[in-house]
């Protein structure tokens, strides 16, 4: 089975994000980018199922020259191969458009995604490179066979659960808990940083998305803190039926 | 300007989400002006003449004996095309449920439409529309613009809410039958379970959520009281889905779930950035904390320094008495 891994390069889930200086987009000093979070049950996922079924894993990000950084941990995980489509701050479009891209000019029976990227959190890009490829796509799998070609899968929607059923060559992304990630040892992530990566040209393609401007949001909050005593107990309920009117 | 809705259904009723994109639809019709149809997928007459009461006057539901109670991402995707192409739609919007989010992207690429998701807030500056979206889970939001012609958004659920008025406006009810065939399911659904009886913490008015401060899985029998005295959801911060106490789906924060219900209950949750990231755009936020200086303090409306073990037995006990009373 030949699979592609996407893979996302995002600031830390412990990062305070800041405006920087252009007023759209986060302020990088003192950030540390990682992995995302995501994107390692589907890395992963991927080398459980070579494991099983024999084939290649390849993973593949879009983004600047920085972006090798997460390629090389996939790399140590134990991917075989790691490409660059060199092509600095895309929006989801021309992520999806290159990815579909490279996924035509090679053979892939699975191309797999963490569920989302944890920076803009759309969840937009695998079912439009399904779409782009006309290929089937299941989205935030929880838990899945695959046997002979043929993919049944599990995931939780609101409120409930659904399966599927469904083929090879898939597009699908997986949530959390549908493996454990193995963390790279130190031979592997010192052998990794010799590995090549290919780096490809982008395809020329307009983003669709303009940002104008980020913010950090401010809620003011009232702040009443009390006790733990019956009488502050009975406040708390009082102030949130009178006051915030919300039981 | 030709602005949809689509209205998911799940189970045999229509989501409230779809309620929510009616709103939005009219919104988007109020800062640039057009006709609003809500478009809907084999939904029967009876759940589809709700929508009355939420200001529709027009909606068309595609029929055909494929669509009968299943979902597939790539037929769905398909019927929506087919229906916004026969509606000459400028702006498709959906709820930003896992329908939504992956038959958006689907038909966005379809048209070659600009795709935004997760909209909070949608403004007009110079006759442009500007869609405001939370990023890095609430850390930050942006302001953006779509610059193609044809315009396709999610919106985050609980956001615009409306309630249903008295009277119901007068609604046309059109049906599609599109074109299909069996190949277009790529995706076939063998199974749908309805959870019975637990909210789910992306769905509810009111969460309530559990730390370590809980001190051990068991104890989470007190959140779960506590959750059903107020008739809301159960959380859990990452800690502790991490440590197998609590399953996933449950998890709020960066790595989890990202939420806004009116009221949220963080018990024995210190307030880790990304925990805060998942919860702080709530409308109110009570903690309860023995460590008064914990994060979650910052951004709480009301905070109980206390011990979770002793306060939530009592707080849940009054609580039943007052609400009981009324």
């Amino acid at each position: 089975m030949n699979i592609l891994i996407c893979v996302s390069r995002v600031p830390d889930t412990a990062t305070k994000v800041k405006v920087a200086d252009d007023g759209k987009s986060i302020a990088t000093q003192n950030v540390k980018f990682i992995l995302n979070p995501y994107d390692e049950f589907a890395v992963e996922e991927g080398l459980q199922l070579r494991e099983q079924h024999g084939g290649s894993v390849t993973v593949l990000t879009v983004g600047g020259q920085e972006s090798t950084d997460i390629l090389r941990t996939a790399l140590a995980m134990g991917a075989d191969k790691a490409a660059l489509i060199q092509l600095a701050n895309p929006d989801s479009y021309q992520v999806a458009v290159n990815i579909a891209q490279y996924a035509r000019n090679h053979s892939f029976d699975l191309i797999l995604f963490g569920r989302q990227s944890i920076d803009f959190d759309s969840f937009q890009v695998p079912p439009m490179v399904a779409q782009l490829l006309d290929l089937p796509c299941l989205t935030i799998v929880s838990q899945w066979s695959i046997t002979n070609g043929t993919v049944k899968a599990e995931r939780d929607i609101e409120g409930g659960k659904e399966e599927f059923e469904t083929t090879l060559p898939l597009v699908a992304s997986v949530q959390k808990g549908i493996n454990e990630p193995r963390y790279p040892k130190l031979p592997d992530i010192i052998k990794a940083k010799s590995k090549p990566i290919e780096t490809i040209e982008p395809v020329a393609v307009e983003p669709q998305l303009e940002i104008l401007s980020m913010e950090i949001p401010q809620t003011e909050r009232r702040h009443v803190i009390l006790g733990d005593s019956d009488e502050d107990l009975e406040k708390l309920i009082q102030l949130l039926r009178e006051e915030a009117k919300v039981i | 300007m030709k602005i949809a809705a689509f209205l998911p259904k799940l189970g045999d009723k229509l989501h409230k989400t779809a309620y929510e994109a009616i709103t939005a639809a009219h919104q988007v019709q109020a800062l640039v002006g057009g006709d609003v149809v809500g478009f809907a997928i084999d939904v029967d007459q009876q759940q589809l003449e709700t929508t009355a009461r939420y200001g529709l006057t027009r909606l068309i539901v595609a029929e055909h004996p494929l669509l009968a109670n299943t979902y597939s991402p790539s037929a769905f995707a398909k019927v929506l095309h087919q229906l916004a192409s026969s509606q000459e739609v400028d702006i498709l919007i959906l709820p930003n449920i896992t329908y939504g989010k992956e038959l958006g992207p689907r038909v966005a690429v379809t048209f070659e439409a600009g795709y935004i998701a997760d909209v909070i807030g949608i403004e007009n500056q110079d006759g442009e529309l500007i869609f405001r979206k939370p990023v890095y889970a609430g850390k930050a939001i942006i302001a953006a613009r779509l610059k193609t012609a044809k315009k396709i958004f999610t919106i985050r659920p609980n956001i615009f809410t409306a309630k249903a008025a008295e009277t119901a406006a007068s609604l046309n009810i059109e049906t599609f039958t599109p074109e299909l065939s069996e190949a277009d399911f790529r995706e076939k659904r063998l199974s749908i379970t309805r959870s019975t009886g637990k909210l789910d913490v992306a769905e509810a008015d009111i969460v309530v959520s559990g730390g370590r401060g809980l001190k051990a899985p068991e104890n989470f029998k007190l959140i779960e009281e506590l959750a059903e005295v107020l008739g809301a959801a159960v959380g859990a911060s990452r800690a502790v889905v991490d440590a197998g106490w609590r399953p996933h789906s449950e998890q709020v924060g960066q790595t989890g779930k990202t939420i806004s219900p009116n009221l949220y209950i963080a018990v024995g949750i210190s307030g880790a950035v990304q925990h805060l990231a998942g919860m702080s755009s709530s409308k109110v936020i009570v903690a309860i904390n023995k460590d008064k200086d914990a994060p979650i303090f910052q951004v709480a409306d009301y905070g109980i320094v206390g011990d979770a073990l002793d306060v939530l037995p009592r707080l849940t006990a009054k609580l039943k008495e007052v609400l009981h009373k009324s």
